[in-house]
Order: structure tokens, then C-alpha cells, then sequence
């Protein structure tokens, strides 16, 4: 049989799109020329960047937000497992609690630590007692403000995962002589993860930044750091570019490892997972270092 | 093939493996089971058959306690299923002794209900591990002889996802016989499978009856249960209207209910 002729026909012009490109173009290039001409001293920007108090900013931020994203999370968990108990006083306090501290603002919540001591001006745990304002430094102020707030979301993303299970899991668990307990720990999280993990990365790029409101309670992150400098050398907006800029590194970063974590648990959803940018690389290599076949990745 | 089944339901004194007395069940206002008596013992292929919202797997569902019984007694191998008895006196089981129980009794469901975030092994040595506390090495060794037995053995590090349904339901009763246990119960089996899938699974049924397992199967397939069954039920409406011997029950139904269901379905 003859082969049907290829067709070639002449593709449908868009000139709409080129109007948008040339409109969308001209509008970045009138900001860009806004910006060159603003007065803002872009040559110290680079200098800043590795400034030591703007590093040790950086750092804290960077560790303020894990620690509470951890405390987050456990309780968070906690809170949701609380949620769904059939025991009512337990579910009770759990909705009330997810109430309250997302019902209010984190900044107000993070006030109220740093000044718990005008209400309870010792604490007293029995085997403990100082005097508050010595326990609440910012560090605590800050790590309970956040960490505690963050819990009441996490809780509901924990839940949903949970909720999102089908039946049918816990009941093969079950009929195979699985407790409630193992059930959940070895049946339904691992697999509530998959539904968990996304928006919890979420969650911890977002921290990365609402922890900048712990410069109320004198915490010394990124922002509290870079309005130290400015407040000296006056290079107000430039310290906030500087930040910015540590904002977006630490985000893009952990951006990457949560696609390295979603794959993790995406094991079992789907046929073939996608390689990984670095296995992308490494086939690639082998193939032009042999003409085996590329391994198939699971 | 059946050599490998070691000590399957040895039957552990004279009592039926499953025995049940007036069972009743209902949902709210929905009663599902009105009264079913009835007896398997040990070694023998019990077939439950009926139209669908019978009640034939919410009762398969209540021997393994999946479902509480409302009135009634139904006992598995002499025990009381879901409650211990003193006097006249019914104490519910608590959690872990429901879950002991269950350990003996293996289910295999009409959606397979395998973990999809394990391979077929790990699926198959995830309750040896966890619930017996077999080392993990013994335990696969064991997984990985009984997907071979379900002729998987190729498919050991496959994930359910990456199976068809004969199989997935094959790696399900591999893992459901793992615990070695001495019932086992089918869920209407092959009732989620492509026809051309039925088989598979129906030959690793087959042989398993004939190492001697007890089982109580939930299913459509006529023809397994006259060739393999040795007692059938034909349930309808909560209760049980016929039984016998499948041969004489599919080819001489007494009532008119099962005569027009199965002038239905064979």
C-alpha cells in the first residue's frame, strides 16, 4: 500500500498573541525602567547578602520555622486523631482548639506568649518555678506562638488526609488481626501521606515566611536582622530587597525537597513514578555511554 | 501445589467451625439478617448464594466481627464471636481479643483491598510481621512461597497498582493465608474481575479447598460451587431458604424463590 501523502497545510496565524506578548513586554520593560531610575542603591545589595547578622537572620528564620513546623505537626496530629475519637469530650476540645487559634491572628497570638508574664508573672510546674519573664524569651515566644497556631491547620490537613481513606483499607487491616492502632500507623498514614504531604509543604513555605512576624517579639529572624541594619545605615528598602531575596532562596529550596517527598509517597499511587531530575540526568549519561536499554524506573 | 499448606484447619475438637443460632442484624430500621441458623465444619466448602441485599455478606461479615451481631449467638470454632459469656451474662470483647480472634480467620473482599502502598511480598508479610512478630526474613521467605503457590511469584516486587484484578485478588488471598488461618472467608471474590480473570482466581480457590481449607464463599459462580462446594445456602430477604448439597440444590431447587433466581443467573 502507497503511504497516504503527509499533509501540510498552513498552520492558523494568532496575531492576538503577539499583541499580548508585545503589550505584556512593554509593561515589563516600563517597570524595569521605573526600577533602574528608583532610588535604590542596588550596588550594596550583594555586600548584604552575606552580611553576619543578615546570615545569622536567615538562620533563625530558617530554624524558628522548622521547630515549629515540627511542633505543628505532632500536635497537629494528635489533634486530629483527638478530632475523630468517638470520645465526644476529646473531639470537643480538639474543634475548640482548631477554633481559637485559627480564628485569631498569629501576630495577637504571638503577643499574647511574649506577655504572658502580666497575667502569670511566676511559673510553676511544681518541680519548676522561675519567674516568667525568664522562660518566655522571644526564642519561646516565638516557637509557641507559631507552632501552636500552626497546629490548628495542620490538624485539619491531617484529618482530611485520614478522611480521604477508603473503608476498605481498615477493614482488610482489621479482618488480617490489626489493631486500631497499627491500623493507623502502618495502613491509614502512610498512605493519608500521599493527601498530606502537598499541602503541608505548603504549609512549611508559608512559615518560612509568617515567621517574619516574630520581629514583634523580638526574635531575632530575617526581618527583625534587616531593620537593625537599616535603622543605621538607612538603606531601608535595600535591607528588604536583601530579605526578599534570603525568602526566595530558602522557599525555591525547600520547594525541591518537597517534590523529592511527594514522590516518596506517591510509591504504589501510579504505575511508573516520574524520574527524578537527577535520575533524568544519569539515564541520559548511560545512554551515551552504552546502548543498553534505559532501566525502568518503578 | 497442596503439600505446602501445612496443618490447615485441623479441627480442634468435635464443634462445627462455625455455628449460628437465630442471628439477627440490623441497621437502624434496615433488618438484614431475620434469623439464620446454620453449621459449617471444619474442612468443608460452604457456599452462600442469593440476590444481591440478601444479607449473604453482611453475615460472612459478622463470623469475623466486622459487623456486630443484634440478637443471635454465632460462634467460630466454639468461641463466641465479639463476646465472652459468664452466666447469663454477655461482656463485649475488647479490642485486642476482637482482633486476636480475627487473626484465625482469614477474608479476601470483592474489591481486593490490598495495600497499594506496598509490593505484593510486603502485602503478603505485613500481618506475620505485625500482628505475629515473625522476623522479617521469615516471614518474606514465607510470603514469597505463597505467591508462588498463587502462581506470583514473578510478581513479588510489584506494586497492586501494577497488577491486573486476578492477580491483585491472587496476592489477597495469599496475604489472607499468611496468618495461617483456620477459616477463611470470600466476599463474593471474583464479582469485581473481568470474565476472562475469574479462572485464575477460582483454580487458586480450588486448590485451596482441596488442601483441606474450611472456607465460606459469598458468590455468583455456579459453577464453582457444584464442582468444588460441598453445602450450599441460598439466602433471600435475611433468611435462609434452602440448602443442601450444591449438586442437588442448582439442579433441584425445592422453593419457588430459588427456582426464578437461579433460572436468573445460570
Amino acid at each position: 500500500m502507497v503511504p497516504p501523502e503527509q499533509i501540510k497545510a498552513i498552520p492558523v496565524r494568532h496575531y492576538g498573541r503577539y499583541v499580548a506578548a508585545a503589550v505584556v513586554i512593554a509593561i515589563l520593560v516600563l517597570i524595569g525602567i521605573a526600577f533602574s531610575n528608583a532610588k535604590i542603591n542596588y550596588q550594596i545589595i550583594p555586600d548584604y547578602l552575606t552580611d553576619g547578622t543578615i546570615l545569622s537572620g536567615a538562620w533563625h528564620t530558617l530554624y524558628i520555622s522548622v521547630l515549629a513546623m515540627v511542633l505543628g505537626l505532632v500536635l497537629g496530629v494528635i489533634l486530629a486523631v483527638m478530632r475523630m475519637s468517638s470520645n465526644p469530650v476529646t473531639s470537643t476540645v480538639s474543634w475548640l482548639y482548631v477554633w481559637f487559634f485559627r480564628g485569631t491572628p498569629v501576630l495577637v497570638q504571638l503577643l499574647l506568649w511574649y506577655n504572658i508574664s502580666l497575667v502569670f508573672p511566676i511559673l510553676n510546674l511544681g518541680f519548676y518555678k522561675n519567674e516568667m519573664n525568664q522562660v518566655m524569651t522571644p526564642f519561646l515566644a516565638a516557637l509557641l506562638g507559631l507552632g501552636l497556631n500552626e497546629a490548628a491547620y495542620m490538624a485539619e490537613i491531617v484529618r482530611a488526609g485520614i478522611q480521604s481513606m477508603d473503608l476498605g483499607q481498615t477493614e482488610a487491616s482489621h479482618a488480617l488481626g490489626m489493631t486500631q492502632s497499627r491500623t493507623l500507623r502502618r495502613i491509614v498514614l502512610p498512605q493519608a501521606m500521599r493527601v498530606i504531604v502537598p499541602p503541608t509543604g505548603n504549609e512549611f513555605i508559608n512559615m518560612l515566611k509568617t515567621s517574619s512576624l516574630a520581629y514583634a517579639v523580638q526574635f531575632n529572624e530575617l526581618i527583625k536582622r534587616a531593620q537593625d541594619i537599616s535603622s543605621t545605615s538607612l538603606a531601608v528598602v535595600e535591607m528588604y530587597f536583601v530579605a526578599s531575596i534570603w525568602y526566595l532562596i530558602l522557599t525555591s529550596v525547600f520547594s525541591v525537597g518537597q517534590y523529592y517527598l511527594e514522590r516518596r509517597y506517591a510509591r504504589g499511587s501510579s504505575r511508573n513514578l516520574p524520574p527524578t531530575p537527577l535520575q533524568r540526568l544519569r539515564r541520559y549519561l548511560r545512554m551515551f555511554g552504552s546502548f543498553r536499554r534505559p532501566e525502568v524506573t518503578r | 501445589m497442596t503439600d505446602l499448606v501445612k496443618d490447615m484447619t485441623v479441627p480442634s475438637s468435635g464443634h462445627p467451625m462455625v455455628k449460628a443460632e437465630g442471628v439477627h442484624k440490623s441497621f437502624g430500621l434496615a433488618h438484614i439478617l431475620k434469623g439464620i441458623d446454620l453449621e459449617v465444619n471444619a474442612r468443608e466448602v460452604f457456599c452462600l448464594i442469593g440476590p444481591s441485599g440478601s444479607g449473604k455478606s453482611t453475615f460472612l461479615r459478622c463470623i469475623n466481627h466486622l459487623e456486630k451481631i443484634s440478637a443471635g449467638r454465632l460462634y467460630v470454632d466454639g468461641d463466641l464471636v465479639g463476646y465472652r459469656q459468664k452466666g447469663d451474662k454477655l461482656y463485649e470483647l475488647k479490642e485486642k481479643e476482637v482482633a486476636a480472634r480475627r487473626r484465625d480467620i482469614g477474608m479476601v473482599f470483592q474489591r481486593f483491598n490490598l495495600f497499594p502502598h506496598m509490593t505484593a511480598v510486603e502485602n503478603v508479610m505485613e500481618a506475620p510481621v505485625q500482628v505475629k512478630r515473625e522476623s522479617k526474613s521469615a516471614a518474606r521467605e514465607r510470603a514469597e512461597r505463597l505467591l508462588d503457590r498463587v502462581g506470583l511469584g514473578d510478581r513479588k516486587n510489584h506494586y497492586p497498582a501494577q497488577l491486573s484484578g486476578g492477580q491483585q485478588q491472587r496476592v489477597a488471598i495469599a496475604r489472607a493465608l499468611a496468618m495461617e488461618p483456620k477459616l477463611m472467608l470470600f466476599d463474593e471474590p471474583t464479582s469485581a474481575l473481568d470474565p476472562e480473570l475469574v479462572g485464575e482466581v477460582l483454580d487458586v480457590m480450588r486448590d485451596l479447598a482441596e488442601s483441606g481449607m474450611t472456607m465460606i464463599v459469598v458468590t455468583h459462580e455456579m459453577g464453582f460451587a457444584r464442582e468444588v462446594g460441598d453445602s450450599l445456602v441460598f439466602m433471600d430477604d435475611g433468611v435462609v431458604v434452602e440448602s443442601g448439597h450444591p449438586r442437588e440444590v442448582l439442579a433441584n431447587p425445592q422453593h419457588e424463590r430459588t427456582r426464578s433466581f437461579l433460572s436468573k443467573v445460570l
